[in-house]
């Protein structure tokens, strides 16, 4: 009997040990163990990041929290989005102009935070759209999009947004060349060589209302521009670009663009740009493009074409741009925090190179030049080397920094992340990625003063990582800790569209800097604007019919409406009278060819409705706004055309002949 | 002896319970940097004055002359209509919220003016406000009235009630 006792004892006692390590304890099993508890934000608690993730081919931008990965808020940016009537309203429309007219979709690539002194500063996000060319400008007060600026001479906008360490310009360098605009672009495909030309905009930031338009264009020989960053620090007023295609080949890039042993990496002194165009240089080049502004006080976006651009042609200024060679089709070219250096990373190449910005500067000085690229200055590689990163990988495609002298590689083919030190370009971590990481991210990773702690890898394939959605699965985000010296992935979560690049901001930064929680009533300038509910009023102009209304918890006034008839075009200006935080309201009517409004609190906002058949049309608000959310509706009443029933319109009178 | 190790297995038992349970609080649960949202919703009833209601007004800081001020009663007829009227009417009927004819007989200035200001944590507290929600169902929005603009709107109540 005792014996069993002893046994029984001895079974609880090694099962307790077990189950001791169940939870890890102190900072020895935090590292391999609590990954899971390291992304967890119990629910009511904030996140500590906020991480701007663009959607590429939905064209929006979706803003997620750090380290949780939950998804807070999808921006309309560059594609319609019937949820919020963004492309939909009347006031909306115009933020889509192009020259080519309303462009309802692109492929936002590269969200950028603003900065003041090379610092992330919580004011705007900006993103490229790289199908027609356009850069677009986010208020993160109100989380909308503020401005989009079409880009001339361009033919797909992918190196961009990236940005002067004061946002004094937001660089958009074509990806696909082509003939200017103000050539006759009917050529063969196949004289590429002679016809197509590469342009760089300068895109000028205004400091305090955030307005863009084009300083000046940078007119390149032929090549597909891919990315850049600005110089910082010790390299402040310069910029570099990455090139690929500099064999200048039309077609099958997959071979023909792979040709040469070397592309090239383009360091663009902008300062001396700068110079010339003060000095009065350049040409005045007739082209068409759009900028689009959002004015916060009348709710209103205006589109206004714009009819010259500034270019500066390399041919005629020769201290304006450098290349330097760089293996391989080069992708990412990153400055690190210092700015002295410049990390090159050739996608098909098995090594990363590292530029030094002051070797740059004394080969330029020097002469140091290795023969020309079509009359621009090629730089000897050797001369502007720091060093190469041996074996880090297969296929490096972008590097962001930490604070204290390390840097992380994307390897697309290798599937991983690579942490190494810019001192002595020794591989220091690798850690797998699930699969095939494009862009990494570190909150601040492209700054003077990265913050560090996550570094965010967005990946094109998951395959076996989530539960099967037929042939088109998700692509992800993994979040890893890099605190320690070894990474930890903690986290992955998946995203919208393509999770192509991404930046992240302290919270603190963001949710302090005058969030925008109501447009106050009385500052609301919209022109169709109804600020009490006595004013509100159905006016008829021709066949247009002009709807004043309100909304408010839970009725809409006016809610019955008649008279209106076959032909008439019918504009519903809603104005929500709500003065609190998080109480928009919707407005959806039947038969809406176009998408429903949100009416954010103390907000006019329009839809036109062009009644296609007589009869009732109801309409109701979308928003689930309160209890009696299901009673706030009313009704439209359509006639034939040349009826004489008089338009009236009521709210709460219309009763019954008998009651 | 059956007992006994009946008796052992339960004791060691809870107390692996309590060492798993214990050791994950202090490296689990709390993410470095997370910040707590700020408790909107927090319910002291016990401390709640029914007659000020709650708010930054009381009896002493909001004084009412014994005749109306016209100008000020303008101001808050137009602030009303703006941001009241939609749910409120000027008589004994209510539309979305009570009527407004004899609200200034049935409370207090200062209650009026936090509540106008106020009106979250008075929802949620003040019996009858409580009541009222049940015939209601629609919680009185806060409007962001300023203080001038909410005393404003208690003049032009007590217009509406007659005073002169």
């Amino acid at each position: 009997m005792k014996r069993t006792v002893y046994f029984i004892l001895f079974a609880i006692l090694s099962f307790a040990l077990l189950l001791g390590s169940c939870k890890p304890k102190g900072t020895a099993t935090a590292v391999s163990g609590d990954g899971g508890a390291k992304a967890y934000v119990p629910p009511g608690q904030y996140d500590e990041f906020y991480n701007f993730v663009s959607g590429g081919f939905s064209g929006q931008l979706a803003v997620y929290g750090l380290p949780s990965g939950r998804l807070f808020r999808v921006i309309p940016v560059f594609s319609v989005d019937p949820e919020k009537g963004w492309g939909y309203s009347e006031e909306t429309k115009p933020m889509l102009n192009t020259s080519h007219g309303f462009v309802p979709w692109d492929d936002l690539h590269h969200p950028t935070l603003s900065q003041t002194n090379g610092e992330t500063d919580g004011r705007w996000a900006f993103g490229n759209a790289n199908n027609t060319p356009r850069v677009a400008r986010i208020d993160l007060k109100t989380f909308k999009t503020a401005e989009i600026i079409e880009l001339p001479n361009s033919g797909g906008n992918h190196s961009s947004p990236f940005l002067t360490e004061n946002t004094e310009y937001v660089v958009a360098g074509t990806r696909f060349s082509v003939p200017p605009d103000n050539v006759n672009g009917d050529v063969p495909i196949n004289t590429y060589k002679e016809n197509f030309k590469g342009h760089i905009s300068f895109i000028g930031v205004d400091k305090t209302t955030g307005h863009m338009d084009i300083a000046f264009q940078i007119k390149c020989p032929g090549v597909n521009f891919d990315l850049s960053r600005a110089g910082k620090g010790v390299s402040h007023g310069w910029f570099f670009f990455s090139c690929y295609n500099t064999e200048q080949a039309n077609t099958l890039l997959e071979v023909n663009a792979s040709q040469k042993d070397k592309d090239f990496i383009m360091a663009v002194n902008w300062k001396k740009a700068e110079e010339y165009v003060k000095a009065g240089k350049g040409t005045k080049v007739p082209v068409k493009y759009a900028i689009n502004r959002w004015d916060e006080a009348t709710h209103t976006g205006t589109s206004e074409i714009k009819k010259e651009v500034l270019v500066l042609d390399v041919k005629e200024y020769p201290d304006l741009v450098y290349m330097m060679p760089c293996p391989k089709s080069p992708h990412g070219c990153d400055v690190n925090p210092t700015g002295e250096y410049i990390v090159g990373s050739g996608k098909l190449a098995a090594l990363i190179p590292v530029f030094s910005f002051d070797k740059i500067q004394k080969a330029i000085a020097g002469k140091d030049y290795d023969g020309d690229y079509e009359g621009i200055p090629v730089l000897k590689y050797e001369s502007v080397l720091h060093g190469e990163v041996k074996k880090p990988g297969l296929g490096p495609l972008h590097t962001e920094f930490d604070a204290n002298g390390n840097a992380y590689t994307s390897f697309f083919v290798s599937s991983e992340i690579v942490k190494w030190s810019l001192k002595d370009l020794q591989v220091l971590d690798r850690a797998p990625t699930f699969y095939s990481v494009g862009h990494l991210c570190v909150p601040g990773g492209d700054t003077k003063k990265p913050f560090g702690k996550y570094l965010i890898a967005y990946n094109k394939i998951t395959k076996d990582r989530y539960l099967p959605t037929g042939p088109e699965l998700t692509q992800s985000a993994q979040l890893f800790d890099i605190s320690g010296d070894k990474m930890q992935m903690i986290l992955d979560f998946p995203t919208i569209g393509e999770p192509h690049y991404a930046q992240a901001a302290p919270a603190d930064l963001i949710r302090n800097n005058g969030q925008l929680k109501i447009y106050k009533i009385d500052e609301n300038k919209h022109p169709h604007a109804t600020k009490a509910e006595a004013d509100a009023k159905v006016v008829r102009e021709g066949n247009k019919v002009h709807v004043y209304m309100t909304s408010i918890r839970s009725h809409f006034a006016p809610d019955n409406i008649e008279g209106v008839r076959m032909g008439d075009e019918v504009y519903f200006h809603i104005t929500n009278l709500e003065q609190d935080w998080d109480v928009p309201h919707g407005f959806a009517v039947k038969g809406a060819a176009n998408a429903e409004l949100l009416i954010m609190p103390g907000e006019t906002t329009t839809l036109k409705w062009v009644p296609d058949r007589v009869g009732i049309f109801p309409m109701y608000c979308t928003d689930f706004c309160s209890a009696l959310h299901q009673e706030m509706q009313g009704y439209v009443r359509v006639s034939p055309a040349g009826s004489n029933v008089p338009l009236t319109f009521s709210v709460g009178t219309n009763l019954p002949a008998n009651k | 002896m059956k007992k006994i190790a009946s008796f052992l297995l339960i004791a060691a038992l809870i107390g692996m319970a309590v060492a798993c349970g214990g050791g994950g609080n202090n490296t689990g649960n709390t993410t470095d940097g997370a910040k707590p949202a700020p408790q909107s919703m927090v319910k002291d009833v016990a401390a709640y004055d029914p007659k000020r209601g709650e708010g930054k007004f009381n009896p002493e800081n909001v004084v009412l002359a014994e005749k109306l001020d016209e100008a000020m009663a303008t101001s808050g007829e137009k602030i009303s209509g703006t941001k009241c009227l939609s749910c409120h009417k000027l008589t004994e009927e209510r539309l979305v919220g009570p009527g407004w004819k004899g609200v200034t007989q049935r409370r207090q200035p200062a209650w009026l003016m936090n509540f106008i200001t106020n009106p979250d944590p008075m929802i949620d507290k003040d019996p009858e406000v409580q009541a009222q929600l049940e015939l209601c169902l629609v919680r009185m929005p806060n409007q962001n009235l300023t203080d001038d603009d909410a005393r404003h709107v208690v003049e032009f109540m007590r217009k509406n009630d007659g005073v002169k």
